[in-house]
C-alpha cells in the first residue's frame, strides 16, 4: 500500500540525515528529556499475570521489566537476559546462561533463582496470563549455579524462546508485584496515579546501554478525542496507537507532526461457530467469505490505513503466504456456492456484536453485504464482558465479531475447543508438529501449510489487519512503530534539543 | 421595621427568630427533626445498597472475565472465579457485602487489587473540587444574573439573559467543553485541553490550571438553569405584598429586595440548589471524560465495564451517600432560612 513506501521514505530520510552529519545527529538531542506519551490504555495493575490488560505490556515491557528474550518491533525473538543457550539433541533440555552485571533496580543481583521464580509465576495455578499454555510443557527448571538456567520440557517446544520472551524477570524477594515493581529494564518505576499517569525514570544502574532520554511519563486517557488534542497542545509528544483515522487529517500534512504507519497483528475477524449448522458447512463458510467486499469495509472503517489478509496470520509472522486470493469478493461464485450447500434462499443467523468500535459498524456492513445473497443477519449487540461468558466460555453462539491482538496466534485454530469449534485434524497435527519441529525452518513450512488450509476451509471471516498509527511531534523519534505484543519500548525515543 | 413586621406577620416571625438568640428550646424540633431525617438517611442508604448489589449480579457476564484474556483455561478461569468470589452462592455474596459495610470496608478492587476506599479518596479529590468550585462559580453567575434578569424584564437586557439561559440550557454538557477546548486549549493555547498532574495537588500550580476549563464548562451550564429558578424566585417576590409593604413604609426598593426579598426568594431556590448539586456531582461524568480527569465517574465507567463489583459498589455507594447528604443539608439550610418550616417542624 502507499503508507508503506511512506515509512520507507521516512526511515530513507532517518539514514540520510544520518549519513549526511552522523555528529550532529547524535548530539542534536536532549539525553535527559522527559518523554511523554499519550495512550488509551492504561494498565489496570502493574502485574502482568494477574489481568493488568495490555497497557502494562505497553509501559513495562522491555522498558521496566526484561525477559530471557526480547520480541523485536520488527517481529524477531532475539536474547536479552540469556547470554547463551543450547538445546539437547532431543530438543527436550534448554541450558540457558546468564547476562553478567545485570541487577534489579531494588539493588539486588540477578541469579538463576529469579528465571526459576519468574517462569513459575506464570505457570502457577493462580496466574491469569494468557501465556501460561504455552509453557505447559516445562516439567523441570533447575539451578545449578547462580548464572545457569536447566529447563526440561516433556515434548519438544521450537517455540520455548519465543514463549520466554513474554515472561517478565522479577526479582524473586519482590513478593506483590501488583502496584509496585522490581524488574532489570533501563527504566524504573518513579511514580503511577491511577487513571492519569505512570511516569518511569532512567535506572542508572542497567547493565545495557543508557537510553535516550531521562524519563518517559505514559498519561492515560479514556477519550480518543481529549487524547489527540493533547497532542495538538503539547501536552503530550507521541500518541502510541491512533484508532481513528478520521483524527489523522489534522496531523498528516502538517509538518509539526510525523505519522508512521507499521504492521499491527490486530485482525478483524467474524467468527462462525462452526460446530453449528450452517457455519459447520465449509461451502456457507466459503459463500460469506466471497460475499464480503473486504476492500470497502476496510476503506469505509480505515481510510487509505490498513491491510487486506487472506487469513488469520499477519505480514510480521515468519509463516505469512498472501492468501486474499482465495475466496476473493464475488457475489455470483457465492450464491452459487450458497445453492450448492443447500441454502438457495439463503438463511438467517445471529451475529454477536460486542459494543465497542469497530464492531457494531462492521456487523451493519455485513448485514448489508449478506443480504445481497439472500442471508439475513440479526445483529445482537453484546459488551465486552458478557462476550467472555457467552462466547469464549460457553460457545454459545452462531457467529461473532472479534478482533484479535495476539502475534503468531494462528495455534488457535490447531485447538478443536477454542471458542470457534474449528476442528480439521490435519490442522491439529501440523500445529502440533511444527511445535514438536527440529528447526525454525521446519516449523514455518509446517505452520504455513496449516496457514493455507484454514484459507481454504474459511474457518473464519477473516476481514482485515488494524493498522498501527503513531502520531508524534516532528522534534521526537526512535520510537517503535509496529507495537508487536502492544510493546512501546521508549529507550531509543530521541528528543531534538 | 417594627410596622413592618406588625402587618406582615411571616415577616416578622423570620426577623425575630434571626435575631433572637439561640436558645436550646428553639433547636429542639431542629434537633427532633434532624434526628429523624438522619434516620431515613440511613435507612435510604441500606435500601440504595441492597438494590445496587443485586441491580449489578443482574447483569450479564462474570468478574473474573476482566482478569482474563483470550487463550485462558478453564483452570484458569475457575482460578479466576474462585479469587473475585464469583462462583459463591448470591447469598453469601451479600452476606459478605453487608458484613463489609457495616464495618465501612469497601473491599478491594478485583481487578487493580487496590483498596477501594483509598482509590475512591484519591477520586474525590478531583471530583469533589471540581462539582463544587462549578457550583460555586454557577451561583456567582447565576443570583445576581438572575435578580437583574427578574427586576429588569421588560428591559431588553432582562430578556436578553432570559434567551441566553435558555440557549444554555439547550447545550449539552460535554459540547460546551469541547468548544471552550477548541477555543482555549487548541486556537488560543492558554490552557491545558484536559488531564490532571501526576502528583495531583502536590502540583498545586498545574492542578489549578486543569481545572479551570473543566470548571467553567460545569458553571456555564448549571448556571443557565439555576438563573431561571432565581429569576422565577425573584419575579414571585417582586409581587409580594410584603415588597409592596416595605416600600409604602419608605424602604427603598435595593432595600426592600435585599432585606426581605432575597430571604424569601431563597427558600424555593435552595431545594432547587440541592437537586442541582446532586446532580452536578452524577453528571462530572461527563466532564471527567471530556476533559480526562481521574475522578470518581471515571472510575465508575471502567469498573462497570469490567464488572468490577467492589468498585461499583464502593463508587455508587459513596455517591449515594453523598447525594443523601446534600439533600439533607438543603432541608436543613431551608428550615434555617424559613421560620414557618420549623414551625411546621415543631407542630409535627
Amino acid at each position: 500500500m502507499s503508507l508503506v513506501s511512506r515509512r520507507n521514505l521516512l526511515v530513507a530520510a532517518l539514514l540520510a540525515s544520518v549519513a549526511v552529519s552522523p555528529a550532529a545527529f547524535a548530539q542534536g538531542f536532549d539525553a535527559d528529556a522527559t518523554i511523554r506519551i499519550g495512550s488509551l490504555y492504561e494498565p489496570q495493575n502493574l502485574d502482568n499475570t494477574a489481568g493488568a490488560g495490555q497497557g502494562i505490556n505497553e509501559a513495562f515491557n522491555g522498558n521496566v521489566y526484561e525477559a530471557l528474550f526480547q520480541l523485536t518491533d520488527a517481529g524477531s525473538v532475539e536474547p536479552k537476559l540469556s547470554a547463551d543457550y543450547t538445546v539437547s539433541e532431543d530438543g527436550l533440555t534448554y541450558t540457558f546462561t546468564l547476562v553478567d552485571g545485570v541487577t534489579f533496580h531494588s539493588g539486588e543481583p540477578l541469579t538463576s533463582a529469579d528465571v526459576k521464580y519468574s517462569i513459575e509465576r506464570v505457570t502457577a495455578e493462580t496466574s491469569k496470563s494468557s501465556r501460561k499454555k504455552s509453557l505447559s510443557t516445562i516439567t523441570s527448571i533447575e539451578t545449578p549455579d547462580d548464572k545457569t538456567v536447566v529447563i526440561t520440557l516433556s515434548a519438544r517446544s521450537i517455540s520455548l524462546p519465543y514463549n520466554l520472551s513474554y515472561v517478565w524477570i522479577v526479582n524473586d524477594a519482590a513478593a506483590d508485584i501488583t502496584a509496585t515493581e522490581d524488574g532489570t529494564g533501563p527504566y524504573a518505576l518513579e511514580e503511577w496515579r491511577r487513571g492519569s499517569a505512570l511516569a518511569l525514570s532512567r535506572f542508572d544502574g542497567y547493565w545495557g546501554d543508557a537510553p535516550s532520554n531521562g524519563e518517559v511519563i505514559y498519561t492515560y486517557f479514556t477519550d480518543a478525542t481529549a487524547l489527540n488534542n493533547a497532542l495538538l497542545t503539547n501536552a503530550v509528544d507521541v500518541i502510541t496507537s491512533v484508532q481513528s483515522p478520521d483524527s489523522l487529517a489534522q496531523f498528516s500534512g502538517n509538518s509539526a507532526y510525523t505519522v508512521t504507519e507499521g504492521a499491527s497483528t490486530t485482525k478483524e475477524l467474524l467468527a462462525y461457530n462452526d460446530r453449528v449448522a450452517p457455519f459447520d458447512n465449509v461451502k456457507v463458510r466459503k459463500a460469506l467469505a466471497r460475499a464480503t467486499d473486504k476492500a470497502k469495509l476496510l476503506n469505509s472503517i480505515w481510510g487509505d490505513y490498513g491491510t487486506l489478509i487472506g487469513s488469520f496470520v499477519p505480514p510480521t509472522d515468519p509463516w505469512y503466504v498472501d492468501l486474499t486470493g482465495v475466496d476473493a469478493y464475488d457475489v455470483e461464485g457465492a450464491k452459487a456456492l450458497l445453492a450448492e450447500a443447500g441454502y438457495p434462499d439463503g438463511f438467517e443467523f445471529t451475529l454477536d456484536t460486542p459494543d465497542y468500535d469497530p464492531h457494531p459498524i462492521v456487523a451493519q456492513f455485513l448485514q448489508a453485504e449478506y443480504a445481497k445473497i439472500g442471508v439475513t443477519v440479526n445483529i445482537n449487540v453484546i459488551t465486552a464482558n458478557e462476550w467472555y461468558t457467552k462466547i469464549y466460555q460457553e460457545k454459545n453462539f452462531e457467529a461473532t465479531l472479534q478482533e484479535h491482538v495476539n502475534h503468531r496466534d494462528i495455534v488457535f485454530y490447531g485447538n478443536p475447543d477454542f471458542y470457534w469449534g474449528y476442528n480439521n485434524p490435519e490442522v491439529v497435527k501440523l500445529v502440533a508438529d511444527a511445535e514438536a519441529a527440529g528447526s525454525v525452518d521446519e516449523q514455518t513450512a509446517k505452520l504455513k501449510e496449516a496457514n493455507e488450509i484454514i484459507a481454504e476451509d474459511a474457518a473464519s471471516n477473516w476481514l482485515y489487519l488494524y493498522p498501527q498509527i503513531v502520531v508524534s511531534a516532528a522534534n521526537v523519534s526512535g520510537y517503535p512503530v509496529n507495537g508487536l505484543n502492544s510493546q512501546f519500548f521508549a529507550y531509543d525515543i530521541e528528543k531534538a534539543e | 421595621m417594627n410596622g413592618a413586621n406588625a402587618i406582615c406577620p411571616a415577616l416578622a416571625i423570620g426577623l425575630e427568630i434571626a435575631h433572637a438568640p439561640h436558645g436550646f428550646s428553639k433547636d429542639r424540633p431542629i434537633l427532633a427533626y434532624t434526628i429523624r431525617r438522619l434516620a431515613i438517611l440511613f435507612l435510604s442508604l441500606l435500601i440504595a445498597a441492597v438494590v445496587l448489589f443485586l441491580l449489578l449480579r443482574l447483569l450479564p457476564g462474570d468478574p473474573a472475565n476482566a482478569l482474563l484474556g483470550v487463550g485462558a483455561t478453564e483452570q484458569q478461569i475457575a482460578a479466576a472465579r474462585a479469587q473475585v468470589g464469583s462462583d459463591q452462592p448470591i447469598w453469601l455474596q451479600f452476606l459478605g457485602f453487608i458484613g463489609n459495610l457495616a464495618r465501612f470496608d469497601l473491599g478491594t478492587s478485583f481487578v487493580s487489587r487496590a483498596s477501594v476506599l483509598d482509590e475512591i479518596g484519591n477520586r474525590l479529590s478531583v471530583t469533589l473540587p471540581l462539582t463544587l468550585l462549578g457550583f460555586a462559580l454557577a451561583l456567582v453567575i447565576a443570583i445576581p444574573l438572575g435578580v437583574i434578569a427578574a427586576v429588569h424584564s421588560a428591559r431588553w437586557y432582562g430578556a436578553a439573559i432570559s434567551v441566553i439561559s435558555q440557549l444554555g440550557i439547550a447545550i449539552p454538557v460535554f459540547w460546551v467543553g469541547i468548544l471552550l477546548v477548541t477555543l482555549f486549549a487548541i486556537n488560543l493555547r492558554l490552557l491545558p485541553s484536559g488531564g490532571f498532574p501526576l502528583k495531583g495537588w502536590a502540583n498545586r500550580g498545574e492542578a489549578v490550571t486543569a481545572m479551570i476549563l473543566p470548571v467553567i464548562t460545569i458553571s456555564l451550564v448549571m448556571a443557565a438553569s439555576l438563573l431561571r429558578y432565581v429569576r422565577a424566585a425573584t419575579l414571585d417576590v417582586l409581587g409580594s405584598d410584603y415588597i409592596r409593604t416595605a416600600r409604602a413604609l419608605g424602604a427603598s426598593f435595593p432595600e426592600a429586595l435585599i432585606r426581605h426579598g432575597l430571604r424569601n426568594g431563597a427558600v424555593p431556590v435552595v431545594s432547587i440548589l440541592g437537586i442541582e448539586l446532586a446532580s452536578t456531582f452524577l453528571g462530572a461524568v461527563v466532564i471527567e471524560r471530556v476533559f480526562s480527569l481521574p475522578g470518581l465517574g471515571s472510575m465508575l465507567l471502567l469498573a462497570i465495564q469490567q464488572r468490577d463489583y467492589p468498585n461499583v459498589q464502593g463508587v455508587l455507594f459513596v455517591s449515594t451517600l453523598l447525594v443523601l447528604l446534600i439533600g439533607f443539608a438543603a432541608d436543613l439550610l431551608q428550615r434555617l432560612i424559613d421560620p414557618r418550616l420549623r414551625e411546621r417542624v415543631a407542630t409535627s
